[in-house]
């Protein structure tokens, strides 16, 4: 689920609030996304590579919330890792050109 | 569109109004904007996140014009234990193939093969989805984002718009069209699949309120492994791994071999192995190539891995087994016409929303058929909507609201406990003893409780503003479990995703679909056996 929306990185765009499938984030009111709704998150990744500066962190745990903090993902690099692995940048799409998923079907069979 | 427009109030009218925003919807309105039809798509959620296609990595069912396509229909078939129908399986491939091209056509990121030809068989969901949206939007199409639908207008013969919510302002709105396609999804009964928190089987609810049959609803045995506690239902990794207890300990199959593949027929062993105890996987049977391809073709399998400092290669890591409900299963909203049209006017379905089954049978048809299916069914869908709303023009003055369950209650509404709601339609839904093995007895003893829960939803069950949302959605979970029940009940036999442990083997009389109607009392009956359909139809 998500757990983190650093508010040092956001620079309050409003992207994850709008693109959320699960209406998840509202704006406080300095317009900072909070997350409103943790409990409907679907853990699907997609609030963390549609953000520009790589400005959260959801846990793979989905049924419920887990403790960790900004520092620690911080630390441990994460922050923007599924972007990078996928080629997306500053919340922009990439890098489907360049899936090997087809070796990965050829083999499959 | 602009900002204006989408406050612009509780009433809009157009041609043509497209439920649901994933890959079926997204075709939807492109086809019917395509036949110079005005669209409005409204997505529960937001076009191009929603679904779950939009988080995933999907394989196409992508065979060229040929001679080869025969061959590869007919191979096709023969996994959809008899259900399926070779025409439509034809005309989805051929239609699904196209939307490819134009996928090329448009500029779509397809990678190259070492011949330097383009690979368009796989679709990157969030990049796919994110596409999609934009040629949506260039087609001229007003998307609604976060505006849910609650229930279908109708003027009596024909469905004739639609009404909902918008989830940022709680306001409500109402459009009025010439006909409505439901692209709304299949129905995950609440587990936590990938994309999966918004397939609640909305789309069905509202399609029977309005006197569509749905068909198929039986074929809900689906289930795929996943990282414990994850939301990854994503198999294709799996055929590299093999299966231990924690200690280290090799799970083994029923002929005592080593249990290794599981994306093959493994998943009965699997289940099995998992009412036992905890199962933990490794996926040591990738090669250094292989694993490097996962890694850079699946990313998103390894996020749980990666957040959890597991190296899956040479590491155990728990695995279950998630249940796919319609969603990776096969029911769905009967349709009645090669347009996608369902039995009721005006009224269309297309990618899970509609039953898969003339396409994948008794079979779940995996990621590369249902994506296919998506494409062309939202196609066909999105023209035959444009053609009925035509055909028929706008009467606008007309429309009743058929919202039931969670929306008006039968009797006095009064507080319901959400959570003992979902927790007793999963209880029915979910577990590998009742859903993956049933039986006639447990199936009986599941629908009688089924029907408490549903009399306590039909009679009490309300909300107020954007809390009416997770209302239906618990009422349309409630309608879909009794489908699914009243089917896997009827069908006395095993077949594809449906397993009976009463009734281990396929019988060639109920070689036929079975139809699910009816909300306060639900009615299955047996189709005409597929040979006679077929002979029907030609």
């Amino acid at each position: 689920m998500i757990e983190i929306v650093s508010e040092s990185r956001c620079i309050r765009c409003d992207i994850c609030v709008r693109v959320c499938p699960a209406n998840v984030f509202d704006k406080d009111d300095e317009g900072l996304p909070v997350i409103a709704r943790q409990q409907d998150c679907q853990t699907c990744y997609l609030c963390e590579i549609y953000c520009p500066t790589d400005a959260r962190f959801v846990a793979e745990r989905a049924s419920g919330p887990v403790p960790v903090t900004e520092a620690q993902i911080e630390a441990a690099g994460l922050f923007g890792s599924y972007a990078r692995a996928l080629g997306w940048s500053r919340g922009r799409a990439g890098g489907s050109d360049r899936d090997p998923t087809m070796h990965i079907r050829v083999a499959q069979v | 569109m602009t900002d204006d427009r989408r406050r612009a109030g509780p009433q809009a009218e157009t041609d043509v109004l497209v439920l649901g925003g994933g890959p079926a919807g997204g075709w939807a309105a492109l086809a019917a904007a395509g036949a110079g039809a005005r669209v409005v798509l409204a997505d529960k959620g937001y076009h191009g996140t929603s679904g779950a296609t939009a988080p995933s990595n999907t394989g196409t069912w992508c065979v060229p014009p040929g001679e080869a396509r025969a061959e590869a229909v007919e191979r096709r078939w023969q996994r959809t234990h008899g259900l399926a129908d070779r025409r439509w399986m034809h005309r989805t491939v051929d239609r699904a193939y196209a939307n490819l091209l134009q996928l090329v056509e448009w500029g779509y990121a397809f990678p190259r093969d070492d011949q330097g030809n383009l690979y368009v068989a796989n679709l990157r969901g969030p990049d796919y989805m994110h596409f999609l949206r934009r040629k949506v939007k260039a087609a001229g199409v007003t998307i609604l984002d976060h505006h849910p639908a609650l229930e279908l207008l109708s003027d009596g013969d024909a469905v004739t718009g639609a009404a909902g919510l918008s989830r940022r302002s709680g306001e409500d709105w109402r459009i009025h069209a010439g006909a409505v396609v439901l692209a709304t999804g299949g129905c995950a009964f609440f587990e936590r699949l990938m994309g999966g928190g918004g397939l609640t089987g909305d789309g069905y609810l509202m399609a029977a309120e309005a006197g569509a049959a749905l068909s198929g609803m039986e074929f809900t045995g689906k289930y795929t492994l996943a990282p414990h506690d994850s939301s990854l239902n994503k198999g294709l990794p799996y055929r590299w791994a093999s299966f231990h207890r924690q200690d280290g300990t090799p799970i083994l199959d029923s002929k005592g071999r080593p249990l290794t593949n599981g994306i093959g027929g493994t998943d009965h062993e699997l289940a099995r192995a998992l009412l036992d105890g905890p199962v933990f996987a490794r996926l040591d049977l990738a090669e250094p190539a292989m694993q490097d391809w996962l890694r850079r073709g699946q990313p998103n399998c390894f996020l749980p891995y990666d957040r959890r400092g597991i190296d899956p290669f040479t590491q155990l890591f728990r695995v279950d087994l998630t249940a796919e409900g319609t969603v990776r299963g096969t029911g769905g909203i009967r349709l009645a016409g090669d347009d996608c049209a369902t039995e009721v006017p005006g009224l269309y379905a297309a990618g899970d929303a509609a039953s898969r089954e003339n396409v994948t049978g008794a079979s779940s048809g995996g990621g590369a058929v249902n994506a296919s299916w998506a494409m062309a069914s939202g196609w066909f869908a999105g023209a035959g909507a444009a053609r009925h709303a035509r055909l028929r023009g706008m009467r606008r003055a007309a429309g009743q609201a058929l919202g039931q369950a969670g929306l008006r209650p039968a009797a006095a509404a009064r507080p319901v406990d959400h959570a003992a709601l979902v927790e007793a339609l999963r209880a029915e839904t979910i577990p590998l003893d009742r859903n993956f093995f049933r039986t006639g007895d447990g199936l009986a003893a599941g629908r009688e409780r089924l029907e408490g829960v549903w009399a306590e939803i039909r009679d009490h069950l309300s909300a107020e503003g954007a809390e009416r949302l997770r209302a239906r959605e618990i009422a349309s979970v409630a309608a879909s479990a009794r489908w699914s029940l009243a089917a896997a009940e009827m069908r006395r036999e095993s077949r594809g995703v449906h397993r009976r442990a009463d009734l281990p083997e396929t019988d060639a009389a109920w070689t036929r679909r079975i139809t699910v109607s009816g909300l306060d009392r639900v009615e299955a009956r047996p189709d005409f056996p597929a040979t006679q359909a077929q002979e029907r139809a030609s």
